[in-house]
C-alpha cells in the first residue's frame, strides 16, 4: 500500500471545511472520546461470526417493513363484509383485521411485497438466530465470561419466537386462526390454572373479540421494545467482553486479531446489511409466503388440510401430533398430559436446558478461566454430540410436524410415520450421540496423527528392497500452534475418584455430590484423546526432520500436497 | 254449480277429493322438488352391452349381477367386501370410477388411485346405462351444472363458503389434497374435471361423504366447482408458489435458500478482508 500520497484530515479541504461543525458537535456530545475508543474496536475475521449478523439485519428490515404495515392494518375484530378487489371472496362477512390484510394485498401499492418481506424477514431472525446459537454453542463460546450474553440470547430466541408467533396470528385468517386456536389448546392443558389464563389472555372464551387487539399491541410495541433491549444488551456485552476468535498464530486469550470497526467493519457489516435486505427483498418479490387470501377468513367450524405453524413452531406441533392420548381426571379436573407434556412442558424443557448448560458444562468441568479462543467442536466431543443429538430431536419433530405433508407427498402413510417418530425420537437422538461423538474423537486422533507423524504429502517413496512408502512432512508452525494452543490438557479422572470414607475411616460428608459430578465428568471427558506432550511434539520434530529431502531431484517446482490435500504448487495461487 | 254442492256427500266425493289432492301433490311435487341432473334413457340394447362387459370386466369382484362379494373376514362385526354391491349407486359412481381410471382397479391399496382409464367413453356409457338399469340411483349431471365459468362473484364465494366448511379439512384450501389416517388420502382436485368433481360429491367415492341433490342442490355443487377451479387457476399473486402446501414449504425456503445464501456472502466478505488479499 502507498502511504506516501497520505494527507492528515485535518489538512484537506474537506476536514478545513468540517473542522468548525464537527468540532460544535464534539463539544456538546463528547462524541470525540467515544468513538475513538470504539471505533477503533478491534473484530476478528470469519464467515461464522456474520451468522448473529444476519438475525440482526433481518430485525432491522422488521422494523422497516412493520412500520409500513402498520399503516393499513386495523388491529380489529368487528364484523365487515368484504368488497374488495379479490373475486372469490366478495361478499363474505370477515373481522377487519382479514380484511385490511387482504387490502394490503391487494389494494395498497407494494403492500403484498412489503408483506412477503416482512414474514420472510420474520422466519429468517429465527432461522438465524438458531444458526448463531448453534455456532456459539459447538465452539464453546458460551464460556466464562459470556455466560450471561447466552442466556440473553436464549432470551431473545424465545422472545423471537413469541413475536413471530403472535404476527402470525394477526391476519385473522383460516391458518393463523387455527395456530391460535393451536395455542389456545395448549394454555388450556396447564394443570388447574389453564382455563383461567385463557380467560384471561383471551377475555373471554376463544376466540372472543379481544384477542386480535392484544396480540398486536403485543406485536408491535411490548415484543419489539423488549427485543430491542435485550439485543442493545447483547451486543454491549459483546463489545465489552470482546468477540471471541479462532486460535492462530499470534492469536491468544488475551488480543484480538482482526480489523478495526472503522472503516473495515463499517463496511463490511454495512454492506452485509445491504446484502441481507437485497436477501430478503428478492424472496418477498420472487417467492409466495403465507397467501392469506387462499385460506378464507377464521371461522371456528373451519380447518384446512396442511395447516401448519411456521417452521419454528414445527417441532411442537409435531410432538404434540405424535403424543398417544393419555388423559387422567383428579380432584374433579380434567388433566390433558397429551398436551401439557409435548406441548407446554417440552418448551419449557428446551429453554431450561438451554439457559442452564454452560453453568451444568461448568459444574462438570470444574473450568473457572476466561476464554476468549473458540473450540473446535472436535476437541469437546459430548458437547458436540449432545449438541447433534438435540438437533436430531428437532429435526424428528420437526418430522412429526409435517406427517401429513410426507404422508400426501411421498406417498407414505400417515401411521407410520406417527410411529417412526415416536420411535425415532427415543432411539435416533441416541445413534446420532454415538456417532458423533466416535467422528469427534477420531478427528481428535487425525490432529495428534498429523502433529506427531506429520501430514501426509503424496509423495510416494520406493525403497531399494521394493516397498513403498508415503512422506510425511511436518504440519507448518502455524497450524502446529493452531491445532493445539486452545486445547485443553485432559484431567486425571482415575486420580481424582472420590472415597466414602477418609484413610481414618471418617465418613466423607461430601461424597454422593462428589462421586455424582466425577461420573459426570466421566461422561464428559469419555474417549476424549489428550493433545501430545511436549515430550512427543520434540520426539516428532526430530522424526520428521529433513522429511523434505530426498536422494532423486523432484524437480524445483515440486511441492507435494499440503496437509489440505491442495498441491503444494496450488497452494500459493 | 248447485250440482256439485248437493252432490257432496256423495259416498264418491271423498274418494275424488282425495285422489284429486293426491295428483296435485304429485304434480307440486314434480315441479318444486330437486329434480336429478340428468335422467338420459338408455336403450336396451347398450344396457345390454353393458351387462356384457360387466360380465367380463367387472363381475369377478363385484358378483355377476352386481351384487357385490361378501368376505368371510370381519370388520367391525360386519362382513368385508370383496367387491361392494353396485345396486343403486347409479351411473354417476360408474363415470366418476371408471373415467378417473380408479376402476377396474390395480391392485388392493388403502385407496385406489387415479390412472389413465381402461375402458373407452362409449364403453362406460354402456356399463353406466346397465348399472343405472339395475336399481334408481345418481345420474349424471347434465352440462349446464358443469359450466363453471358462468357462475358469478356472489355465487363462486358462496361455494368457497361451503368448501372451506366441508371440504378443506380433508382436500385442503386450494385443493391440493391432504393425509388421511393408514395410507389413505384426500386426492388432489389439481385438474380434475368438473364433472367428476361434480360426480364424487353427488356418490360420496371411498372416504368421502355424499352431498345428495337434496343437501346440496345442482347450482350449489355448481359454485363449489367454480370456486376449487377459480382457486387453482388465478396466478399464485405474491411469486413461487410452495404448491399451497403451507409453512412447511416457507420453513424449506428459509434454511436452504435464505440461511444457505446469506452464508454463502457471508464467506465471500470473510474471505475479501485487506489481509487475506494475495501478495
Amino acid at each position: 500500500m502507498a502511504t506516501d500520497t497520505y494527507t492528515r484530515i485535518e489538512d484537506s479541504a474537506a476536514g478545513q471545511k468540517l473542522a468548525g461543525p464537527v468540532g460544535w458537535l464534539d463539544d456538546r456530545l463528547g462524541l470525540a472520546a467515544a468513538g475513538k475508543k470504539n471505533l477503533r474496536k478491534v473484530f476478528p475475521e470469519h464467515w461464522s461470526f456474520m451468522l448473529g449478523e444476519i438475525a440482526l439485519w433481518s430485525f432491522v428490515v422488521l422494523l422497516l417493513t412493520g412500520v409500513f404495515l402498520t399503516l393499513w392494518f386495523v388491529p380489529s375484530m368487528a364484523e365487515v363484509t368484504y368488497r374488495g378487489s379479490y373475486a372469490p371472496l366478495y361478499g363474505i362477512d370477515m373481522s377487519e383485521a382479514y380484511a385490511t390484510t387482504l387490502n394490503i394485498s391487494f389494494e395498497v401499492r407494494g403492500g403484498l411485497l412489503i408483506r412477503q418481506i416482512h414474514h420472510w424477514a420474520a422466519a429468517m431472525f429465527i432461522a438465524a438466530m438458531f444458526a448463531h446459537m448453534l455456532r456459539v454453542y459447538f465452539t464453546g463460546a458460551y464460556r466464562k465470561p459470556r455466560e450471561i450474553n447466552w442466556l440473553i440470547g436464549v432470551g431473545l430466541l424465545g422472545l423471537g419466537t413469541i413475536a413471530g408467533f403472535s404476527g402470525y396470528s394477526l391476519p385473522d385468517d383460516l391458518l393463523s386462526g387455527t395456530g391460535l386456536r393451536f395455542v389456545n389448546g395448549l394454555v388450556r392443558s396447564i394443570p388447574l390454572v389453564g382455563s383461567y389464563i385463557e380467560f384471561f389472555v383471551f377475555g373471554g372464551e376463544f376466540p372472543g373479540t379481544m384477542i386480535i387487539p392484544r396480540l398486536y399491541m403485543a406485536h408491535i410495541l411490548l415484543i419489539p421494545a423488549i427485543l430491542l433491549g435485550l439485543i442493545g444488551a447483547h451486543m454491549l456485552l459483546l463489545v465489552y467482553h470482546k468477540h471471541t476468535q479462532w486460535p492462530g498464530p499470534g492469536r491468544t486469550n488475551d488480543n484480538v486479531v482482526g480489523y478495526p470497526m472503522l472503516p473495515v467493519y463499517m463496511a463490511k457489516a454495512g454492506g452485509f446489511f445491504f446484502v441481507v435486505f437485497g436477501f430478503l427483498a428478492l424472496m418477498g418479490a420472487l417467492i409466495q409466503i403465507n397467501p392469506v387470501w387462499v385460506y378464507g377468513p377464521y371461522n371456528p367450524a373451519e380447518v384446512t388440510a396442511g395447516s401448519q405453524p411456521d417452521w419454528y413452531m414445527g417441532w411442537v406441533e409435531g410432538a404434540v401430533r405424535v403424543m398417544p392420548a393419555l388423559e387422567s381426571t383428579f380432584f374433579n379436573r380434567t388433566w390433558t398430559w397429551s398436551v401439557f407434556m409435548p406441548g407446554v412442558l417440552l418448551m419449557g424443557v428446551l429453554f431450561t436446558a438451554l439457559g442452564l448448560w454452560p453453568f451444568i458444562e461448568r459444574w462438570i468441568t470444574g473450568d473457572d478461566r476466561e476464554h476468549h479462543l473458540l473450540e473446535r467442536p472436535r476437541n469437546a466431543p459430548v458437547r458436540t454430540a449432545l449438541g447433534a443429538a438435540a438437533i436430531s430431536v428437532y429435526l424428528v419433530f420437526l418430522i412429526g410436524g409435517g406427517n401429513d405433508i410426507i404422508a400426501i407427498k411421498f406417498g407414505m402413510s400417515l401411521n407410520a410415520i406417527t410411529w417412526f417418530v415416536r420411535i425415532g425420537i427415543i432411539v435416533v437422538p441416541i445413534i446420532v450421540f454415538m456417532v458423533t461423538k466416535r467422528i469427534c474423537i477420531a478427528l481428535q486422533r487425525k490432529d495428534n496423527a498429523d502433529l506427531t507423524h506429520g501430514y501426509e504429502t503424496g509423495v510416494i517413496d520406493r525403497s531399494p528392497s521394493g516397498g513403498y512408502a508415503e512422506r510425511h512432512a511436518p504440519l507448518p508452525d502455524g497450524d502446529q500452534f493452531a491445532l493445539t494452543s486452545a486445547r485443553e490438557r485432559l484431567p486425571q479422572l482415575e486420580s481424582e475418584k472420590p472415597a466414602a470414607t477418609d484413610e481414618g475411616g471418617v465418613r466423607n460428608p461430601k461424597f454422593r455430590k462428589q462421586s455424582l459430578r466425577h461420573k459426570a465428568r466421566e461422561f464428559y471427558f469419555d474417549g476424549s484423546v489428550d493433545k501430545p506432550t511436549s515430550h512427543e511434539m520434540d520426539h516428532a520434530a526430530e522424526h520428521l526432520e529433513g522429511a523434505g529431502e530426498h536422494p532423486v531431484t523432484q524437480g524445483e517446482d515440486f511441492k507435494g500436497i499440503s496437509h489440505w490435500g491442495v498441491p503444494g504448487d496450488h497452494e500459493d495461487h | 254449480m248447485r250440482k256439485l254442492s248437493t252432490r257432496r256427500r256423495h259416498p264418491i266425493a271423498g274418494l275424488l277429493v282425495i285422489a284429486f289432492a293426491l295428483v296435485l301433490a304429485g304434480a307440486l311435487y314434480s315441479v318444486v322438488a330437486p329434480e336429478p341432473a340428468t335422467a338420459e334413457s338408455a336403450s336396451a340394447s347398450e344396457i345390454e352391452a353393458g351387462r356384457e362387459l360387466f360380465l367380463v370386466g367387472c363381475a369377478s369382484c363385484h358378483g355377476l349381477n352386481a351384487q357385490g362379494i361378501e368376505t368371510k373376514a370381519e370388520h367391525d362385526g360386519k362382513p368385508g367386501n370383496y367387491g361392494p354391491s353396485l345396486i343403486g349407486v347409479g351411473a354417476a359412481a360408474v363415470g366418476f370410477q371408471m373415467e378417473t381410471g380408479r376402476m377396474p382397479m390395480a391392485k388392493t391399496a388403502p385407496q385406489v388411485p387415479v390412472k389413465s382409464p381402461n375402458y373407452s367413453q362409449e364403453e362406460i356409457d354402456q356399463i353406466a346405462a346397465y348399472i343405472a338399469s339395475l336399481a334408481p340411483g345418481p345420474s349424471r349431471p347434465s352440462d349446464e351444472y358443469l359450466d363453471w365459468e358462468s357462475v358469478d362473484k356472489e355465487g363462486v364465494s358462496a361455494g368457497g363458503e361451503f368448501f372451506r366448511t366441508n371440504c378443506t379439512a380433508c382436500h385442503n384450501s386450494t385443493g391440493q389434497g391432504g393425509a388421511l389416517p393408514d395410507g389413505r388420502y384426500a386426492p388432489s382436485l389439481v385438474g380434475v374435471e368438473p364433472i367428476h368433481i361434480y360426480e364424487a360429491m353427488l356418490t360420496g367415492p371411498q372416504q368421502m361423504p355424499v352431498f345428495s341433490e337434496e343437501v346440496l342442490t345442482p347450482e350449489e355443487k355448481l359454485q363449489v366447482i367454480a370456486y376449487i377451479k377459480q382457486v387453482q387457476n388465478q396466478p399464485t399473486h405474491g411469486g413461487v408458489g410452495g404448491g399451497g402446501l403451507g409453512p412447511v414449504v416457507d420453513g424449506m425456503f428459509v434454511w436452504i435458500i435464505g440461511i444457505g445464501g446469506l452464508i454463502g456472502f457471508a464467506v465471500w466478505i470473510g474471505m475479501h478482508g485487506t489481509r487475506v488479499k494475495k501478495q
